[in-house]
């Protein structure tokens, strides 16, 4: 394992992390601030990238398809608040996982119906294709960094409007105690529904800036709504920073353990038990984290203010 | 009983003769038509289709009652299925499946009622051995040959050093399996990945170290459209080949277009291949469903023309079902790959071709033919099978 193959492997660490990132804040807020289970989050992700490529298909430009499908997710995150999830928020848990797991059947069924069942992909844009040398023979694609870059860049933002600005402010204080902040005479309906489309959107965007990495196909956004579920359950739920570091944590326990695992039991055991141990342990691990945390730390690493460690 | 009961009787006894002996032939189809692999089962039921209309909706001179039911994936769904189509249907034949483990979830049922089972894609080596079956025939392939045949275009190619590259599951293992049994050089690294793995930047890192000639690799459907498109992301189409089995097909390749273009194949047929039978036929496919067909299609093409030549022997009877046995095993049709026969174990004897990917003139992608490695290949399963 040379130092160079370590760094590239961090870097996409870093990189799934900020991705996770992007769909667990939107996930760690209704989560925290409503109290809502919303299986369909992953669902705005495979929205986002859907978007993209219909976008990318009818202007030809993927800059303006990024704000067009950003635009289009916000609408459709409060379009289905409006339609579904607010006659859902009084009643119990069993029932949203219902109503929200139906919504990703048909959501799911609807891409298919509508792109076909075929894997898609979007190329990224020309002044981000192409690969930066590292060493001599290891090269990474431009376009990742662009998603690091943006991915923190978003964070960053998100940081500042939930610590700094009014909006801010009620959205952790109704993470905490809503009922607090309803009876001091907030809209708390309307709080709702901006920290609900805002949450779709940066799902979306997450799944705007994946398309050209991974490919695009029905029911894409399963397996990582799963692991974002991780995220917000170790960073904290309702905890915005909690959920960033958990995201990097997972980012990156996930990317070096998949490549590091069978590396590691070859030292130890012969190759053929390694090969068939160590990719199963590899997929293991950030449920292991998780499991740990939970023993450790009930309520996250970084619980919302407010909520006893 | 009164007059009225009687005539009741009567016509009912009349249409249930009608049906007895209708002259219909009854053809049943299992085949995966949902989830993201639903491309696949749908090419099969198109190149089926294609042929059967060509032939104004008959084969062997008989009308064709086709019933396609979808198995989703799902062994319990695909055995509800095929089961209904033996006993509700009493179809005379069942064409399936796509996947392996669809085909062993509805083979007992099936060859146990004595109906005909044609297997337009799944070649597991299960049912090419000892367990092989009188009513069992597959026109496609046995799984492992694609993969041992892509070890041969490696010693071929003159790579010394391989890394190899499976999803962690039986068909992944096979295919690495059938590779290491017929590559001559070392396989530096071997890995298995997650089934439906999204992101191979890891893996990718690990390519680029090593040092490899080429990479080998089996990753069907989503898989390798991602693949691909971080494998030319990253650069490494620069410094090393990229061959593989069922990852840059005509059912992929709209999805990794240029990234793809020049990486090796094995398989035993591309839209290209040089007869006039494949050229009319890519040709018709194309003007009927607009896109380019891939190795499914033809597969499930040349199987309604192998029904249609057994049937047309046996002169539309398919009651005696040794005579439609004979008829079948003389594979007496003109396949769009070329010469075809089938082994003592139902499998296909044939041609593997080593393939590459190029884009047409008209911006579209598909493999192309390139030159034959291996003729008149049979697997290695056969020599077992007692029947």
């Amino acid at each position: 394992m040379s130092l160079s193959l370590f760094l590239i492997l961090c870097l996409n660490g870093l990189q799934y992390g900020v991705l996770l990132f992007l769909i667990a804040a939107g996930l760690t807020l209704v989560f925290g601030v409503m109290g809502f289970i919303n299986l369909a989050h992953g669902v705005q992700y495979m929205v986002g990238a859907y978007l993209a490529f219909a976008y990318v298909q009818l202007t030809g430009s993927f800059m303006l398809a990024v704000f067009l499908s950003l635009g289009t997710a916000l609408v459709f995150g409060l379009l289905l608040e409006y339609l579904v999830f607010r006659h859902l928020y009084g009643r119990s848990h069993l029932d949203q996982v219902l109503a929200t797991f139906g919504i990703i059947i048909f959501l799911n069924e609807l891409a298919k119906v509508l792109f076909g069942p075929a894997t898609l992909t979007i190329a990224p844009p020309d002044f981000l294709s192409g690969s930066i040398q590292l060493t001599e023979t290891l090269r990474y694609p431009v376009y990742r960094f662009a998603t690091i870059v943006a991915g923190l860049a978003v964070a960053l933002g998100l940081f500042f409007i939930v610590s700094y600005t009014r909006i801010g402010m009620l959205i952790r204080a109704g993470a905490t105690t809503p009922e607090m902040v309803s009876a001091l005479g907030v809209n708390i309906q309307r709080l709702f529904m901006i920290v609900f489309g805002v949450g779709a959107m940066l799902a979306g965007f997450a799944g705007v800036i994946a398309a050209p990495i991974f490919a695009i196909e029905p029911g894409m956004g399963d397996n990582i709504l799963i692991v974002a579920f991780v995220v917000i359950i170790i960073g904290g739920i309702g905890s915005i920073g909690g959920a960033f570091v958990a995201a990097l944590l997972v980012g990156l326990i996930d990317t070096l353990g998949r490549s590091l695992a069978t590396t590691a039991l070859s030292v130890v055991f012969d190759a053929s038990f390694a090969n068939q141990v160590g990719p199963a342990l590899a997929s293991m691990l950030i449920y292991i984290l998780m499991a740990t945390i939970l023993v450790v730390r009930p309520k996250g690493l970084l619980p919302a203010k407010g909520v006893a460690p | 009983m009164n007059l009225t009961h009687m005539s009741a009787g009567l016509a009912l006894s009349a249409a249930l003769g009608t049906t007895a002996f209708a002259e219909d032939l009854k053809i049943g189809m299992v085949v995966t038509l949902s989830g993201p692999p639903a491309a696949l089962g749908q090419q099969i039921v198109d190149g089926f289709q294609l042929a059967l209309d060509e032939k104004g909706g008959m084969l062997g001179g008989q009308k064709v009652e086709l019933i396609v039911e979808d198995d989703e994936l799902k062994p319990d769904v695909a055995l509800l299925k095929a089961t209904s189509l033996v006993e509700r249907d009493e179809v005379d034949f069942v064409v399936g499946t796509v996947f392996s483990n669809m085909l062993a979830a509805i083979f007992k049922p099936i060859v146990q009622s004595e109906t005909f089972l044609i297997s337009p894609n799944a070649g597991p080596s299960t049912f090419a051995g000892k367990n092989c079956n009188p009513y069992f025939f597959a026109t496609s392939y046995q799984n492992n040959q694609n993969a041992e045949v892509s070890g041969m275009i490696a010693n071929a190619q003159g790579f010394e050093s391989i890394f190899a590259m499976v999803p962690n599951y039986q068909a992944g293992r096979d295919n690495m399996d059938g590779f290491k049994q017929t590559f001559e050089g070392t396989v530096t690294d071997e890995v298995f990945t997650p089934l439906g793995h999204q992101d191979f930047s890891a893996e990718l890192a690990r390519i680029s170290t090593s040092d490899a000639d080429a990479l080998f690799t089996f990753m069907p459907g989503g898989m390798g459209v991602r693949l691909v498109k971080q494998f030319d992301n990253a650069g490494l189409s620069e410094n090393m080949k990229f061959m593989s089995v069922f990852t840059t097909d005509e059912t992929t390749l709209p999805g990794q277009q240029d990234a793809a273009v020049g990486f090796l194949a094995a398989g035993t047929w591309a839209p290209d291949m040089p007869n006039e039978a494949n050229t009319a036929f890519v040709a018709a496919f194309e003007a009927k469903y607009g896109y380019i067909p891939g190795s499914y299609a033809m597969q499930a093409y040349d199987t309604a023309s192998l029904i249609d030549s057994a049937v047309a022997k046996t002169g539309g009877d398919v009651s005696d079902k040794d005579a439609v046995r004979a008829a079948l095993k003389e594979a007496d049709f003109t396949s769009l790959r070329g010469d075809f026969a089938f082994n003592n174990n139902h499998y296909p004897v044939q041609d593997f071709q080593m393939l590459n990917v190029v884009k047409r003139e008209d911006g579209k992608f598909h493999t192309s033919f390139v030159s034959t490695i291996v003729e008149d290949y049979a697997d290695s399963f056969h020599q077992d099978c007692e029947m």
